[in-house]
């Protein structure tokens, strides 16, 4: 079956741990990720400014790129990407006169008012695989591997674009139960990463770091999982500073949840580009006996 | 342009010779707001030179390569900003007609010998790439049909090769610049990606490595030499004996003597 895809620009440059891995992973389970031709940046971040109608442009012209080619579904895999398309999504759908307003600004593009449903990736594990169908799919199950799941704000904040409960999201333990790992819950897993905070005051990004990773592992957590590469950049930046402050804190490995997913169905671990990770993703795998 | 038929001669002997004049039709257009006539079926440039105006900038080729002559106009009833180059389009009536001959936008500066394949280069030299909001302004504004907005959506994705490819038909004109909600200058942005692709990204020709080594070795310092010291006759029937590649030769096609391939 095949799935429009939108990328972002982070997965084609920082990310390619996040997207090699999905593609090759959804593959395997019988999907193939076709990405949407002549997409454009995402826009970033949802600006909350209530007239600030130019920033919905770049979303709202992604999704007309996914109407125009057929599309009637769109999947994500950065947590952004997500964010900012379905809230543009919601505004088309839901706000005629800014609806009127963009569109009659995109003079050259069709119409649009919503039309095309924006999804994330783990949201097609749960509903369209199942998490059973995935376990039996799982060749090398990551048995004793304790991860932390994260889910930061962009997957479950605001309330009407999220993929699970706002408070208490079970959808990445689940997905780490069916690929055999051990999760490990701790308050912190939706707490905010620091976000953009981190261009004004890259200072900021260490003490939101610990708050979040000192957490996870007080709670017996050996890596943590994530879906959202600026979560990634700043837990893994932060945490470098860490290492370099705290003589108790040994760092901690950073997984995008794709990484994950590719090596418990037994695929290449190349595909997973363990190299670009935060923290000594490599060795920990190797430890629980998950890599050669 | 229409010709006036010639009359038909009068029956009497006396013929007074009449000349051919060529009936000019000739069409109102604003020059920077102000009215002329001029003669249909003139290009852009040609009508503003007829109005009285000299080029001594905005005005190159002629032949709609150099980008010199980017153009502005609108046509009455509609609100639409339409562009081109004026030596190649041609007046229509009652256009308003403004040139954008150059625009002050910002290139970087760079020592190309420094640079790599790695897109985060770009990013540093021109950070106002990430200005964008894909208004699309700048796709409208460039005569040459390039997807200019998808060139820099590729950039921002790190994809120079894709930028220099979508590109690849860019004049330089500036009109996209011109119109760039983001202060993006698009067309210096381009450049700089085709540099690098030509450059770091596109395999290198081996052979012309291969070639250029065996020319300095002195493969061809003697039948050159020779070549040097035939005279006219000599060199006649060099020429007219040589081996021709037939047209229907294939790709695989060789001569018999292969001394110098």
């Amino acid at each position: 079956m095949s799935l429009a895809y939108y990328p972002g620009c982070t997965l084609k440059t920082k990310a390619k741990s996040l997207e090699e891995p999905a593609i090759a992973s959804m593959e395997v389970l019988g999907f193939k990720l076709e990405e949407i031709t002549r997409w454009n940046c995402c826009g970033a971040v949802h600006s909350l400014a209530d007239d600030d109608l130019i920033h919905q442009v770049a979303p709202v012209r992604n999704l007309i790129r996914a109407r125009e080619q057929g599309k009637n579904e769109l999947v994500t895999l950065c947590s952004f990407c997500f964010n900012t398309l379905k809230r543009a999504n919601l505004l088309m759908k839901a706000n005629a006169e800014k609806r009127n307003t963009i569109n009659s600004f995109m003079d050259d593009e069709i119409d649009y008012s919503g039309e095309v449903k924006v999804v994330h990736l783990l949201e097609v594990l749960r509903d369209e695989v199942g998490w059973e169908a995935l376990a039996q799919k799982v060749k090398l199950p990551l048995r004793d591997l304790k991860v932390a799941p994260y889910y930061g704000c962009m997957l479950l904040r605001p309330r009407e674009v999220a993929i699970d409960s706002v408070e208490n999201p079970i959808i990445l333990r689940k997905l780490l139960k069916a690929l055999g790992a051990t999760p490990v819950d701790f308050p912190e897993s939706t707490r905010c990463c620091g976000s953009y905070q981190v261009v004004s005051d890259p200072g900021v990004i260490s003490a939101y770091a610990w708050n979040i990773l000192s957490s996870a592992l007080s709670h017996g957590a050996e890596a943590l999982v994530l879906t959202c590469p600026l979560c990634d950049y700043d837990l893994g930046q932060g945490q470098k500073e860490l290492v370099k402050k705290r003589a108790e804190f040994r760092g901690m490995p950073i997984f995008y949840f794709t990484q994950l997913l590719a090596l418990a169905l037994g695929l290449d671990p190349q595909v997973c580009h363990f190299e670009l990770n935060y923290g000594n993703t490599e060795s920990l795998l190797r430890e629980k006996n998950l890599l050669p | 342009m229409s010709v006036k038929a010639k009359k038909k001669s009068p029956t009497t002997t006396k013929v007074k010779e009449e000349r051919e004049v060529p009936k000019v039709k000739l069409i109102p257009v604003y020059v920077m707001g102000k009215r002329y006539e001029v003669p249909e079926g003139l290009t852009l440039m040609k009508a503003m030179e007829y109005a009285g105006y000299k080029f001594i900038r905005g005005c190159g080729c002629r032949g709609g390569t150099c980008g010199a002559c980017g153009t502005v106009y609108r046509k009455p009833g509609d609100y639409k900003l339409q562009v081109a180059l004026a030596c190649q389009k041609t007046v229509e009536p009652d256009m308003y007609i403004t040139q954008i001959p150059f625009f002050p936008a910002n290139r970087a500066q760079y020592e190309f010998a420094e640079l790599t394949s790695a897109p985060e280069q770009v990013f540093k030299l021109y950070p106002e790439l990430f200005r964008c909001v894909a208004c699309n302004a700048c796709t409208k504004a460039c005569p040459q049909g390039i997807q200019v907005m998808d060139a820099i959506s590729a950039l921002k994705q790190g994809n120079i090769a894709q930028a220099a490819r979508l590109s690849f038909e860019c004049i330089q004109c500036g009109l996209c610049t011109s119109r760039c909600f983001g202060e993006l200058a698009q067309y210096h942005m381009f450049q700089l990606a085709r540099r690098i692709y030509g450059a770091r990204i596109l395999p290198r020709a081996e052979h012309l490595a291969e070639m250029v080594k065996a020319v300095n070795e002195g493969k061809y310092d003697d039948i050159l030499g020779e070549l040097k010291h035939m005279n006219k006759d000599e060199l006649e029937k060099l020429y007219q004996e040589r081996e021709e590649e037939p047209v229907t030769a294939g790709e695989d096609w060789k001569p018999k003597d292969k001394t110098y391939l």
